[in-house]
């Protein structure tokens, strides 16, 4: 069900033994964790040429805000999906909470479905709707509710995805560079949302970025993918509400960049 | 929509005196009526032959006749009973066949094998065979039209399965939804905009063959109209069936086009066309 490039295969949706049920073919491989956490030992994927994710090893623990850095083509997204069902456990051992949300790059609404539609689609339980109004409002989109999604900013289209995840009260939240599209005003404030969203949720998070201010500003915890592997661990035990100041951040902003091979002032680091 | 924008963006020409100007609608209308207007003197001053085209005026008057007559209305009605039948057998088809192919490997290989090698052939060239499988009823017409337009039908709608974004099967997935709300939220809608496009095409093949098919044997019927026409040079009723012909392809299409903006009022460009 998942084609060689990792994309699912819509084409074979009425095949017997395939089809939605074959989409889900990765989740058995996926252990299923009751605490709310994250276990992964010696995850190594490959898409024919080197390994991308190689004898990868990570723990989340259950309510942990993760960052996960990394330059681009390290393989962050690859671990994402992975976690998410998307991509297939290869080789190693993945064990994850079964209610996984999952916020992509792009915002990925259906553009012939309503705001409000797309949030309650595949939703179950009571009162789906009205959970729905409720987690728009949560994100300040309670007046757009009614709109196309392809009339919306990228700011408010982000903002109805992360609506979308929510509403499924996800144990597990995976954000893909949510706001790498986004300008700089309304990447700030979204993060300011996030902050203050997680507070209230408390779910795992796993957040996928490239900017370090942001793995600073949001995560108990940052971790660099390199090479296939957690090359670096830096714990950022700073207050919150935090903000984009002060000595200790701008130390813990410096480990990072360092670990990217970033130096403070912006010049790469001779190999 | 477009050109106007681009000539209203063009510098205007200093007016040395204000002329003046009719609205843009009938400005259009100003070269066909001179047309119209030139075809008739011709005809009376007996430059054309009535027997070659008919003037302006003989059209006008048999085409009062022939609705004062009750002809026209009823040779339209056993026409588009013919398209209709034959663009609604089409749409069940080509619809189900598409469905099959397009969400199935193993449905793909057996349906659109087949129909490819069928398609490349002008199925109007089919006309004799159906006459002998068919007789010269209605049913070789209904079936000239239903096999012509199931083809656009199914090509547009295949593609449009297939062409459905593949990240928003993927975010649906995420979401949990079975089988057939994926069917039915994500793929049905995405494949919409070329399924609309094949129904146009598939409405101006439907006429197409219709023409065809109502040129042989038949005993009522726009096509037949103007066959018998032919028989006593009545050039003008054959131009009141030519456009008659004309007037419904327009209007067919206008009618899909209502139906796209119906359906597909989330597209941004409709909105601003709407709004
Ligand atoms: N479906 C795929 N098919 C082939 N190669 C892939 C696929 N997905 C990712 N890759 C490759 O894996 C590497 C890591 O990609 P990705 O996880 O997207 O990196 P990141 O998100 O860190 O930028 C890249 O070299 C990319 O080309
Ligand atoms: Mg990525």
């Amino acid at each position: 069900m998942i084609c060689c490039d990792g994309l699912v295969d819509h084409a074979l949706l009425l095949d017997a033994g395939t089809g939605a049920d074959a989409m889900n073919a990765v989740t058995p491989a996926i252990a299923r964790q009751h605490a709310a956490g994250v276990r992964i030992r010696g995850l190594t994927r490959r898409f024919g040429g080197p390994a991308v994710l190689d004898r990868l090893d990570l723990d989340i623990r259950p309510g942990e805000f993760l960052a996960l850095l990394g330059r681009s083509g390290s393989g962050k997204t690859t671990l994402l999906r992975t976690l998410a069902g998307l991509d297939p456990v290869e080789q190693g051992e993945v064990a994850a909470p079964a209610r996984r949300a999952v916020v992509f790059q792009d915002p990925r609404l259906l553009p012939w479905k309503r705001v409000l539609r797309n949030v309650t689609l595949g939703l179950r339980g009571a009162d789906p709707k009205g959970r729905a109004l409720a987690a728009l409002a949560e994100v300040g989109l309670a007046h757009r509710t009614d709109a196309w999604p392809l009339t919306l900013s990228g700011g408010e289209a982000q903002r109805a995805g992360l609506a979308r995840a929510l509403v499924r009260e996800p144990e597990l939240l995976l954000l893909d560079e949510p706001f790498a599209a986004l300008d700089a005003l309304t990447r700030l404030r979204m993060q300011a949302m996030v902050a203050d969203l997680w507070q209230r949720h408390r779910c795992t998070v796993l957040l996928v970025t490239h900017d370090v201010d942001e793995a600073v500003l949001l995560a108990d915890r940052a971790v660099v993918l390199e090479a296939g592997r957690i090359a670096t661990e830096v714990a950022i035990p700073l207050e919150r509400p935090r903000r984009h100041a002060g000595a200790e951040f701008a130390a813990l902003r410096a480990r990072l960049l360092n670990a990217l091979g970033v130096e403070e002032d912006g010049h790469a680091l001779a190999a | 929509m477009m050109s106007e924008a681009i000539l209203s963006a063009l510098p205007d020409r200093p007016a040395t005196k204000p002329r003046p100007r009719l609205p843009p609608g009938l400005r259009r209308l100003v070269s066909p009526v001179v047309i119209l207007l030139l075809w008739q003197a011709a005809s009376d001053l007996g430059l054309i032959s009535s027997r070659l085209v008919a003037p302006p005026s003989a059209i006008a008057r048999s085409f009062v006749e022939l609705v004062a007559s009750g002809e026209l209305q009823h040779n339209l009605l056993v026409s588009l009973a013919r398209v209709g039948a034959g663009l609604g057998i089409a749409v069940v088809a080509g619809t189900a066949l598409a469905l099959v192919a397009g969400l199935s490997r193993r449905g793909e290989e057996i349906v659109d094998a087949p129909l490819q090698m069928v398609r490349t052939m002008p199925h109007l060239a089919l006309v004799p065979l159906f006459i002998l499988w068919f007789g010269i009823g209605e049913t070789p017409k209904i079936a000239l039209v239903a096999l012509g337009s199931a083809f656009p039908i199914y090509l547009n709608l295949f593609a449009g399965i297939r062409g459905v974004d593949p990240r928003l099967v993927e975010a649906a997935t995420v979401l949990g939804l079975s089988r057939g709300e994926l069917i039915r939220h994500v793929i049905l809608p995405g494949a919409l905009p070329s399924a609309l496009v094949g129904l146009r095409y598939a409405l101006g093949v439907a006429w197409l063959s219709l023409v065809v098919g109502e040129q042989i044997n038949a005993t009522a019927g726009i096509g037949f109209m103007m066959m018998d026409a032919r028989e006593f040079l009545r050039t003008d009723i054959i131009i009141v069936g030519l456009l008659v012909y004309a007037v419904l392809g327009l209007a067919a299409d206008q009618l899909v086009r209502w139906v796209e903006r119906r359906a597909l009022s989330w597209r941004p460009v409709l909105l601003r066309g709407t709004a």
